[in-house]
Parts: structure tokens; sequence; C-alpha cells
């Protein structure tokens, strides 16, 4: 199935992938519908990387994409490849499947004579595993709003700009009474697939925004992870990116 | 700062536009993969999988049978069009303890992954593709050799079956009484070193197109090569043929840097296709090729001593290095052996001893890349000399201006000899003064305030400083001819060639400077065997001092002749006239001219009139100036950088690059060149890290995997430039292609040591990468916490 084509076809340029069967949906009417709404951001297959951001979806959801955004490879492949391929590719190190997870997104996948919506932590299964059927296509994701007021962060570090992740975090969270409700801290590229942290958003949860609580969860989220590769090494770099997305957030 | 120094000078020392540029920029380069002829197969090369393998048999019959595919070629195949079976192209050495030419196409044994054992040959190159996957090769896997400490090792399985062991080659390089030196020294350093260097990775990888003519029995080989006479030659002997009967040219070469001065298994399989199918016969190496088939530097082992008297002076310097050398010797021993003799070049070093042992390893085989070795000997020598600081107390910056070769010890007589037995000795330049540019402009003073500072915000930023010596111009000549045809137009052919740094610009400018200034009436043919009849070709930072010279003598010479005749025709004395543009003039008198164009036709004679007085027929002049000595270039870098200690990554905040390069040509060229280099010296230091696992399988063979210094990696550099003419070429030039890789690695490892001093950490390899340095951190944290 070819969308933006930015993982398929240097596969297939480097004979990794031999598809029988090419299908181009690019010319499929609607497909490149973007809608913002009150309640998020419905986002059809053919959305490049490069129209999600604050200039298209309002509020902090809009601000939180533009962060994401710009840490996705170079310009050319944010111009040509999709937020929906992103999630269907599910890259352990993809912005998108980091933001779609931590702000609990839905999918909705179709086949012929059958749709079906998925939370986003059900169809995240691996690395580069989803539940999606081989008859099925990705037709959308919706990412719900962000309330008003709601603090954003994005912390990603890569050996050079544009390379995938070796750490990204994502925070996000509300003031209420001067301290933080709702926090959403997640991770991504160290584990197979990226996920909320619930240890290091209960260590946040009710405390003042400050270095020694953002400190105190990224504590928490390296206790709580399991790294794919070395794990002295994603410790550390999970610990730096939660503090700094935090930090980034406040 | 004024740079180019040749203050009457039309051309010369002036940024003048590029004569490569306009095709360039208009789309219309000619590199190997834009040649299109008819009837034209392409090829594709099978190649090893295993680092070493038995060859039982090779199946080749359902590759032959699939569509589009013309032939299946194995050594076997090519015997009658062979009449050797090996490349033969080491230099002479007397460290030899073995000799590895490596095959056409290996037959019997695959020692490295990525070695050639058939082409495949077809109406594409995905045909091609197809075909060469579809041939069953029946291996038996044999014990690899993945390391070359390991390979040195008593009982250790060799890289080659049958061979006594896997030590290639050994040496000892020195001088003076090392060990009494080292007895009464006051102190002593030590430091054990592992650096690794991987490809050049040129924008363009390799490429060959051989084109067969049946008529007369001739082939045209067109290859992006850094030599093609060398090339001509070994294909002559391999093929049987005549040099009359094979042309090796070049079409434009998108970057080089050293690999592409070996000759390649490559280059011969598809001459010797293109004469068995009797077709042309185009390959182009796609970049996974390129990383298992092309020549690297790879990882090189120091053990290494200093011995010091009480204020920091060198009194010897002594030690052992482990070179890997790949499976084939290609090249020679040149890289280990420009390390040994890089490393105590810019110093007084009154005693110095490194034995060398070179291992032959199941990998890619090593050969130059940019720096050649020289790279590694200053991060030797660079790393002592910070030990010493350290150990006595001293500044940096202190302890090298006291050993820095001084100005009035020039030229500095070295006890070395080049690898040709050439002595060694410092020509020209001012080595402290330089280093003090490089101080200077990154406000090495200034720099523990900014620590500080740093420091108190929880940022660790650190300073560094390498210095370098480089031995340029590798003689002993190269080739140029200068011709004025009838039109009035001026040709120059030479034996070197340009692989993108603008060779063509520097010959058009120092031909100019003498006849006429106008770079546009100038045509520059490089690399081709048909325009030379000799050459050498780019290496060793050599083509604007050797090709440069005999451009000089023979334009100057031409000059003279030009005016002798003008001067007959027009009746005046030679003296008086001057050449600009297409014209002689009588200087002072613009009306009285006479055009190059009628020069040349009065210089071509007619039959039964006499040719003007003076000089034989035609405007033409042939060259190669012989210079056997080096000229020795030197600079300083200086790089400010920070580490940031929750991810282990360093980021270079600001990089001086002070250097002496004799008189600069082109300035803009010089510091293109630099800046290259330097890019690939941060490379070599901190990204570029060719990662071979325990059974040497490639594991980085894509540059997603193989990071390379982007746009977005160079820090702001600043070039500063001093002078120092060389007396021993008449323009008093030195190369420059090579320099700025050189200090780098040194220069960053320093400033990262210095950037983790709170946890006194040790530097002690390169490339440094952030898991690494995030290892040596918690190491330093746990030690300390104890």
């Amino acid at each position: 199935m070819l969308a933006g084509g930015q993982s398929l076809i240097p596969a297939m340029a480097l004979r990794l992938a031999r598809p029988a069967h090419l299908v181009d949906i690019n010319g499929v009417v609607g497909f490149d519908r973007l809608e913002p709404s009150e309640s998020g951001v419905r986002i059809g297959p053919c959305v490049r990387h490069a129209a999600l951001g604050a200039e298209a979806v309002p509020g902090p959801l809009g601000r939180l994409l533009s962060l994401a955004r710009r840490h996705i490879a170079h310009a050319p492949i944010r111009a040509r490849g999709t937020f929906c391929g992103s999630l269907a590719n599910a890259d352990a190190a993809s912005e998108w499947c980091l933001v779609a997870v931590a702000l609990g997104a839905t999918v909705t996948l179709r086949s012929q004579g059958r749709v079906r919506q998925l939370a986003m932590a059900e169809f995240l299964l691996g690395a580069m595993t989803t539940a999606l059927e081989p008859d099925e296509l990705l037709v959308e994701a919706h990412l719900p709003a962000l309330p008003a007021g709601t603090r954003v962060g994005f912390h990603e570090y890569a050996r050079r700009a544009g390379d995938f992740a070796e750490v990204m975090a994502l925070a996000a969270y509300e003031l209420r009474d001067g301290l933080v409700s709702d926090p959403r801290i997640a991770l991504g590229a160290v584990e197979g697939r990226a996920r909320r942290l619930p240890a290091a958003e209960a260590a946040l949860a009710g405390q003042r925004p400050h270095d020694a609580a953002f400190r105190r969860a990224a504590e928490a989220a390296a206790a709580e992870i399991t790294p794919a590769d070395d794990a002295e090494d994603g410790r550390l770099l999970a610990r730096a990116a939660v503090a700094r997305a935090l930090s980034a957030a406040a | 700062m004024t740079v180019g120094g040749f203050p009457q000078a039309r051309v010369l020392g002036r940024d003048v536009p590029r004569v490569e540029d306009e095709p360039l920029i208009r789309g219309k380069g000619r590199f190997l993969d834009d040649i299109a002829l008819p009837d034209m197969l392409h090829a594709a090369f099978l190649r090893s999988p295993h680092a070493h393998a038995l060859i039982r048999g090779i199946d080749a019959a359902a590759a032959r049978a699939l569509p589009g595919v013309a032939a299946i070629l194995t050594l076997a195949d090519l015997l009658p069009c062979l009449a050797e079976t090996c490349l033969k192209t080491a230099m002479p050495s007397p460290s030899y303890r073995q000799q590895l030419d490596r095959p056409v196409l290996a037959d019997r044994e695959a020692v490295h992954v990525g070695e050639p054992i058939a082409i495949a040959l077809a109406e594409s190159r995905a045909l091609a593709e197809d075909a060469a996957a579809a041939v069953e090769i029946d291996y038996d896997p044999l014990p690899v050799v993945a390391d070359c400490l390991a390979a040195l090792e008593a009982g250790a399985a060799t890289a080659h079956r049958g061979a006594p062991s896997n030590l290639v080659a050994e040496m000892t390089m020195g001088f003076g009484d090392v060990d009494r030196a080292f007895e009464q020294a006051p102190h002593r350093f030590r430091e054990r070193l592992r650096i690794h260097r991987g490809g050049s990775h040129s924008m363009e990888c390799r490429g060959v197109v051989a084109v067969p003519e049946p008529v007369e029995d001739r082939l045209t080989v067109w290859s992006s090569t850094q030599m093609p006479h060398a090339a001509r030659r070994l294909l002559c002997d391999i093929l049987g043929l005549d040099e009359n009967r094979i042309r090796v040219a070049t079409p434009d070469i998108g970057g080089a840097f050293g690999p592409k001065l070996v000759f390649y298994p490559e280059e011969v399989a598809v001459a010797a296709a293109a004469r068995a199918t009797g077709r042309p016969v185009k390959w182009v190496e796609d970049r996974r090729e390129h990383f298992v088939a092309t020549a690297q530097e790879r990882d090189q082992y120091w053990d290494v001593e200093l011995a010091t008297d009480a204020d920091g002076r060198i009194l010897a310097v002594r030690g052992a290095l482990v070179h890997d050398h790949g499976a084939w010797t290609v090249r020679g021993v040149n890289v280990p052996q420009g390390a040994m003799g890089a490393m105590p070049l810019a110093y007084v070093v009154p005693a110095y001893r490194i034995g060398l042992k070179v291992a032959a390893t199941n990998k890619v085989p090593v050969a130059p890349v940019r720096g050649a070795g020289q790279p590694q000997g200053v991060f030797a020598m660079e790393r002592l000399l910070d030990a010493a600081a350290r150990g006595l107390g001293l500044d940096r910056a202190e302890i090298r201006r006291r050993n820095l070769v001084p100005p009035d010890r020039m030229p500095y007589a070295t006890p070395l000899k080049t690898r040709g037995g050439i002595a060694v000795t410092l020509d020209s330049g001012d080595y402290p003064r330089c280093q003090q540019m490089a101080l200077d402009g990154a406000d090495w003073s200034g720099f523990p305030a900014r620590q500080a500072a740093a420091r108190a915000k929880g940022r660790y930023l650190g300073i560094g400083l390498a210095n370098y010596v480089e031995g340029t111009g590798r003689g002993p000549y190269e080739h140029v001819s200068v011709r004025i045809e009838g039109s009035g137009k001026i040709f120059v052919a030479t034996g070197a060639a340009a692989m993108g740094q603008g060779t063509r610009t520097m010959l058009a400018q120092i031909v100019a400077e003498q006849l006429g200034g106008d770079l546009g009436r100038i045509e520059v043919i490089t690399g081709d065997t048909a325009a030379a009849p000799l050459g050498l070709g780019g290496s060793n930072s050599r083509q604007a001092v050797m090709a440069g010279s005999s451009a000089h003598v023979a334009a100057r010479r031409l000059r003279q002749r030009v005016l002798e005749i003008a001067g007959q025709l027009l009746e005046v004395a030679p003296a008086d006239l001057e050449i600009d543009g297409d014209r002689v003039r009588l200087k002072g008198v613009a009306e009285v001219s006479l055009g190059l164009s009628a020069i040349a036709r009065a210089a071509a004679g007619q039959a039964g009139f006499p040719l003007p007085e003076g000089g034989g027929p035609g405007l033409f002049a042939r060259e190669e100036v012989v210079i056997d000595a080096m000229t020795y270039a030197n600079g300083s870098a200086v790089a400010e950088l920070e580490v940031d200690i929750g991810t282990g990554k360093v980021t270079i905040l600001n990089l001086v690059f002070a250097h002496d390069c004799g008189r600069a040509l082109h300035p803009r060229l010089v510091e293109g060149q630099l800046m290259g280099g330097i890019a690939h010296g941060i490379g070599n230091a901190l990204y570029e890290y060719m990662v071979y696992d325990e059974n040497a399988q490639p594991l980085t063979t894509n540059l997603a995997e193989y990071l390379l210094v982007t746009a977005t990696e160079m820090p702001p550099v600043k070039i500063l430039h001093m002078e120092s003419p060389t007396p021993l070429n008449p323009l008093g030039i030195k190369g420059v292609g090579e320099a700025g890789v050189i200090p780098i690695g040194a220069a960053v490892a320093s400033a990262v040591e210095d950037a983790l001093s709170p946890w006194k950490i040790k530097i002690d390899r390169l490339p440094l990468s952030p898991v690494e340095i995030l290892a040596l951190l918690n190491a330093a944290k746990a030690r300390d916490s104890l």
C-alpha cells in the first residue's frame, strides 16, 4: 500500500521489500482530508507530515504537533510521508506513534465489508507490528484535542538532525491550583513501541511543576521501562528525555 | 588577513570563478553514470556473503536463462581474456612478510564479505542484479579473522587458508637512543589508544564503462579513478595488451578522497567482460557495494609512551602499533607508515621508535582515505602531550609551544625517511606562530571563564588543541603539456586527475598567468591517457605542487616562445611585449599587437617557407618538473564543544583552523578543501563507524547506519591562513587536499576530555559515540561514589 512511500520505496530500492502488488492510494478522493474540530482532528491516510501543525490545528494539540513534526526526518520526507503511514509502519522511533499513544488516539481500519476502530494502545503491538490485518487499510486516525491551557513539551535526541531518534519523550499536563493535573508522559524509541509511563505520571500528578518533581518523574520513568537494546544506556536516555520534555512544557 | 601571496599576479592567488562550474551548475556534468552507449550491457557483481569461505562450486545455469541476461562470467570464463589473474598493486616495501595480491574474481576462496566472484551482464542493471542473485554458489564457511589484535595471537585462525600467519608486514621506524632516553627521563606518560576510521564516501561511488573497438582491437575504459595511467598499465598487464591498445579516461568525478586511487577487480572484470562479449559494458557501484568493496581505513591499536624532562620538553617517544590491513594488499603499508611518519613531525623529538605489525583480517582491504594514516599518528602524539600536560601541570598549549619545531631551525632535517627513502626535511613555516593564531582565534585564554560560567548552569564545555605537519606534494613528477593551436586557444593536458577539487581551475590559473590571463581561453584535459603520455594522478595532496609546477614551467617557456615570434613578426624586442587575453601587445602602444592565433599559425609553418627563428615548430611546451622531496604544510586546530551529560552527545560550538600551505593559488579552493577535510575529521571523531561483528559481517552498509557529517553537524569554522612559501617549487606552494582532516580528531578528543575533567575521564579512542561517553561517565560516577 503506497501513500507517501518514504519507508516502502527505500526498502524496495534495497531489495528488502519485494511486494507482488503495489496499490497507490494517493488518487483516492477524500484521503487527504484533514478535519480539525472541537473534539480533535481527523486525519485521512494521505495527509502529509508537513500538514500537521499549529497552522492547521488549533490549541495545545496544534502546538504539540508542531513540536513533534520538526523532528521527523528531513523536509522532503515531511512533504511526502504521511501521518497514517507512520502509524501503520509502527517504527519504534516514530514521532507520530508517540503522539498518538500519548493522546489516546483512535484509528479506523477498513476492509471490504468491515470497519473497526481501535484505540492506539490496542493497535500498536510492538516494533513494526500492528493489529492491521492484511486486508485492512488504515483509513483514518483521530487525535483528541487537549484542553485549553494544557502545557506540552516534546524532547527528542538523535545522532544527527533528521536521524531516527535515540530517544524521545512527550509531556503534557494541566495545572489546577498550581498543581499538575492529568499528566501524560510518554516515551518512544527506547522500548519496542511508544507508550505512556504510568509510574512517571503518578510521580508527577499533584506536584508543583518544578525541577525536583520533574527529576522524580524522570527517575520513575527510567525505572519502569525495559529498553529494547542496551538497558543501561536506554534508562539514562529515557531519564534525560523525560526530564527535558517536562522542563520544556513548564 | 591577506591570502594569496602573489602580489603582482593577474590571476594567481585570486578567487577566480572555477572553470568546472558552469556545466555542473547547468546539469551538464558528465559523470560516469551519464555515459550511455548503443548496445551497452549493464553489469552487476555477485559478491561473497561470507567473510571467509571455500567456493566449492558455482552454478550459473539458472541465472543465464533469465530474460535479458547476456552472460554470467566467473574467473574461469574470463581466463581467455586474461594474461594474469591477480592485481599486483602493492607498492614496494621491505616490510612485507607475505604477498597478498587479490584475484580478478575470487574462484576458490572468498576472504571478505563483498569480494566479487562473478559478473552478471544484462540489458539493464536491475536484470543484472536479478541474475547475480540467481547464481548458486556452494560455499564451505571457514574460520573468520575479525580483529587485528586477535589475528596476531598464537594459534589464531588465518584470514587466508594455508597462510603461515596473519602477519602481513612488520617494520620499525625511528631514530636515536630511545631506551636510554627513557631510562634517564624524569617523566613518562603512556597511552593505549584505539583509532578507527571508516570509508571516504565520496558522493559518487566508483564506476567503469569499457568500450571494445574490434576494428582496431582497442579498448577504451572510462573509470572514476584517481590514477588513470596506473590503471592503464595494470589493465595492459592483466589483459596482455600494449599501452597503445588501451585508453583509460576519467569523466567528471564526484569526489574520491583516496579509495579511488586503488585499482580494483571490477575495473579488470568490466574490461575483460567487454572484450569477451564484444559489447560496451557499464558498472556503477551502488552505496551498499561501496561499503563492502571499496577500500577503507580501519582499526589501529597504539601502545605509546612519551618521555619528557621536568619542563615538559620531549626526550623520546616509543611504542607499538597494530594495524588492520583487511584481506588483501591493495596499496601497501602506506597507511600505518604514514601514521608513524606523521606522529612526531610537528615537534622536536630527539629519539623515536615505533614498531609496526600489520595484520590480515577478513574485511575489506585497507588503503588511504583522505589523511592516509596521518590523523591517527597525530592523534597518538597529541594524546600523549595532553597526558604530559596534565601530569606536569602545564597548559596544553604551553607544552606544545615548548616542543614545536621552532622557525629559526628551518629547514629542519629530521632523521626520518619517506616510504621511498627520501629524507624528511621540514622546509619552511612558523609552527609556534600558527598555533598562536589558532589560540587567539579561539580565545583560548578566555575559555576558563566560559567553562566556569557554563558549569554553573550545569553545562559542560571543553576546549582542545592539536597540531599537525603534513608531507604534501609527493613526487617525483607530474606531466603537463601546454599547446596554443591555430585558433589561439590554449590546451593544457596533464596526467593529474581531477576529482572535484578544482584541478582544472588550478592549472588554468597557472597557465593563464603566463599566457594572457584569460581562463576562458584555456581548456584543461585531466585524467586521460590519450591526452598525456605520462601521469601519476591524484594522491598525497600532490597535484597543485607537482602538476602546478610543471604547468608553471611549461607555460613560462611557451610564453617566451610566443613573445620571441611576436617580436620577430612585429619587429620589436620581445621584452617590450606583453600577452593580454588573446593578443600580444607592445607595452604602452595598444595599436601594435598581434593575435595568439597568428603567432600559432606562424609557428606551425607552411610548406616551403622558413619558420620563425630561434625555436622549433609549433607552440607547444611539455614539462615534468622533478621534485623528490615533499614539502611540509602545517596547521593547528582548536575545538570548543559541549558534552551533553544526559545523552552523551557532543556538539562542537566553535572550530578554529590556522594553517600554512605556502602560497594559496586560489584561497576559496583552499578553504573548500579545508572545510571538506574538517567535515571528514568531525565524522571520524564523532560519527563515522564502520561496524563489523565478530564474524566480520559488516553491520553499517547504508548511510542511515553509517553516519556522515551533514550541514547540520558542521560547527562554525574559522579558517586562518599563514603563507610560508616553500623553496622547493617555483610557486612556493604546498598541498592542502588532506590537511583539514588531520588534527580534528585529536582536537575533539582533547576537548571532550577537558569537558569531562570533573570526572577525570580519559579519552583513548576515536570515534567517540554518545553511548560510549555515557558509559564512561557512568563508570566514572560509580568509581567516584566508592
